[in-house]
């Protein structure tokens, strides 16, 4: 498989009150074709920032990204961003949305993609409704066929499922995971979310914060479907969490064991429900 | 509350209001201050005579005139100020500056520079709606979610594809409601600016009555029906917020 993104070196400070801040202090690695890489860090570690230099958002200050062998200078239909913010146009369709990004071709193809896409994402009966007429959890549904819809051929993800129920937010994992069983698409995912990570990717760069840099590369080598609570997964979510500066010895005394994923999540993340 | 309780209790309020009204005339025994029934005899002379439905309309057809004029110009103007730091830095300190100013003060300007014929009242409901339709329309495009316009770029979308398929659809609401109160505000100057010397319009008829031997029952007919017509013209606008592309905005 060949290298689809290349991210060498990459620095990026801001002008603060209290002088220069450095968020991103050399990044590298790479994505191969078809590859899924979750990057993962605590809140405000600069993820964000990351993604959005890599997917043209922001140009870095130094260092390049190179996506096809060529340099990355702007957004473009080659890579959709898909935030948690969400960006669902409110006075488009379901189906007009997905039209939004065919423009140029003909009205019946488009409309026959976006017919193609809507049905992979289970939204079928809904493409005359309003993004305000349905759920958060099928308005994500409707962000990703809108990137499918246009061939993108990288996925870059900023906390997608972040702002939905847990519920909903496996559910989707679930769905991510067969679409891309039948069109196979790079992604690059950013989560502070560990278990999502390892549900989802091929690889996990966990991220030092601030300055950010790459800590160290985790393979995830287990096939899908994948079993959350199985032993291996524990274990590299242990290994993981420790390198994020997370203690898991106090609450593996104080819990009952890492193998129950329910006691993990609360001591993580006490926002969040169990699964 | 129930639906036939946000019906029946305004309406036994306007009817206390009348009775209220009523009997303090009655004790008060006045022969020029009118009655709530002389008022509709005056608004039924009024209908006979033909000439109720020429004042309405001329002062409609003003207040549109003025109101369209301004909205042509105001919606452009405020989606580039939205949209254009430069042009917002620009315009803004010089519109802060006029926007306090009465229509009502203009009126001897407007009357140097047009006359008293229909382009005074015209110009001065065009000043009135103006400032609202700018200042709506360049905060709806300074408060739109940056997302959007994010994910037209990753889409390609860009220049003037982008302004008319996503900065002005976003901004619809903001413009719907600057368009509301302007309308509003124009009706409200229309009859001041009928006051200058001219031949119709409910402004004119509120001051001829007076003039012409204290009508009041007129004067009073009159302000009735621009009351009624302005609650009219509101309800019109808001069906403009009833548009499919706008809902999102309102449905929450």
């Amino acid at each position: 498989m060949h290298v689809k993104i290349v991210v060498r070196d990459i620095r990026k400070s801001y002008a603060t009150e209290k002088g220069p801040l450095t968020v991103l202090a050399g990044v590298d690695f790479t994505v191969a074709h078809g590859e899924f890489v979750a990057l993962v860090g605590p809140s405000g570690c600069g993820k964000t920032t990351l993604l959005n230099n890599i997917a043209g958002f922001e140009r870095p200050d130094r260092g390049e990204v190179i996506v096809n062998g060529s340099p990355v200078t702007g957004p473009s239909r080659q890579g959709i961003l898909i935030s948690q913010l969400g960006s669902v146009f409110p006075w488009l369709t379901v189906q007009q949305n997905l039209m939004f990004g065919l423009k140029g071709m003909l009205k019946k193809d488009t409309k026959r993609i976006a017919q193609h896409y809507i049905e992979l994402v289970g939204l079928k009966g809904f493409e005359q409704s309003f993004p305000y007429q349905i759920s958060g959890g099928m308005l994500k549904r409707v962000e990703l066929a809108r990137a499918l819809a246009v061939r993108s051929e990288i996925l870059y993800m900023d906390e997608p499922f972040a702002a939905l129920d847990a519920l909903t937010r496996i559910r989707l994992r679930i769905e991510l995971l067969q679409i891309l069983s039948k069109e196979r698409h790079t992604c690059l995912l950013v989560t502070h979310d560990v278990e999502e990570a390892l549900h989802l990717a091929d690889r996990i760069i966990v991220l030092a914060p601030r300055p950010t840099k790459v800590d160290s590369i985790v393979e995830v080598q287990m096939a899908h479907p994948r079993r959350l609570p199985s032993s291996e997964i524990q274990q590299l979510k242990e290994e993981i969490l420790q390198k994020l500066g997370v203690d898991t010895e106090m609450n593996d005394t104080f819990l009952g064991g890492s193998l129950s994923g329910a006691a993990w999540d609360s001591s993580y993340r006490p926002n969040e429900g169990n699964e | 509350m129930n639906k036939t309780m946000n019906f029946v209790s305004p309406l036994a309020l306007v009817a206390v209001l009348v009775a209220v009204w009523w009997t303090t005339v009655v004790q008060s025994g006045s022969i020029i201050f009118p009655t709530p029934w002389d008022v509709v005899l005056a608004t039924m002379e009024l209908a006979r005579l033909g000439t109720l439905w020429d004042h309405i309309a001329s002062s409609l057809l003003r207040v549109g005139a003025g109101f369209l004029l301004a909205a042509a110009l105001a919606i452009p103007l405020g989606l580039l100020m939205g949209w254009f730091k430069g042009v917002f830095a620009t315009l803004n300190p010089i519109i802060q500056i006029l926007r306090p100013i009465s229509p009502i003060a203009w009126i001897p300007l407007a009357i140097l520079w047009f006359g008293v014929g229909n382009l005074s009242p015209v110009f001065l409901i065009f000043l009135a709606s103006l400032f609202p339709i700018i200042v709506e329309t360049a905060a709806g495009v300074h408060t739109m979610e940056r997302q959007y316009i994010r994910a037209a770029h990753n889409f390609g979308v860009s220049g003037l594809t982008l302004f008319s398929q996503v900065v002005i659809p976003a901004a619809l609401p903001h413009i719907i409601t600057g368009m509301r109160i302007s309308l509003g505000v124009a009706w409200l100057v229309v009859v001041a600016a009928e006051m200058i010397a001219m031949r119709s319009g409910l402004g004119y008829l509120i001051i001829d009555s007076r003039n012409a031997g204290n009508r009041y029952d007129l004067v009073v007919a009159a302000m009735v029906i621009i009351g009624l017509t302005g609650l009219l013209l509101d309800i019109l606008m808001r069906q403009l917020e009833k548009i499919k592309g706008v809902r999102w905005r309102y449905a929450r």
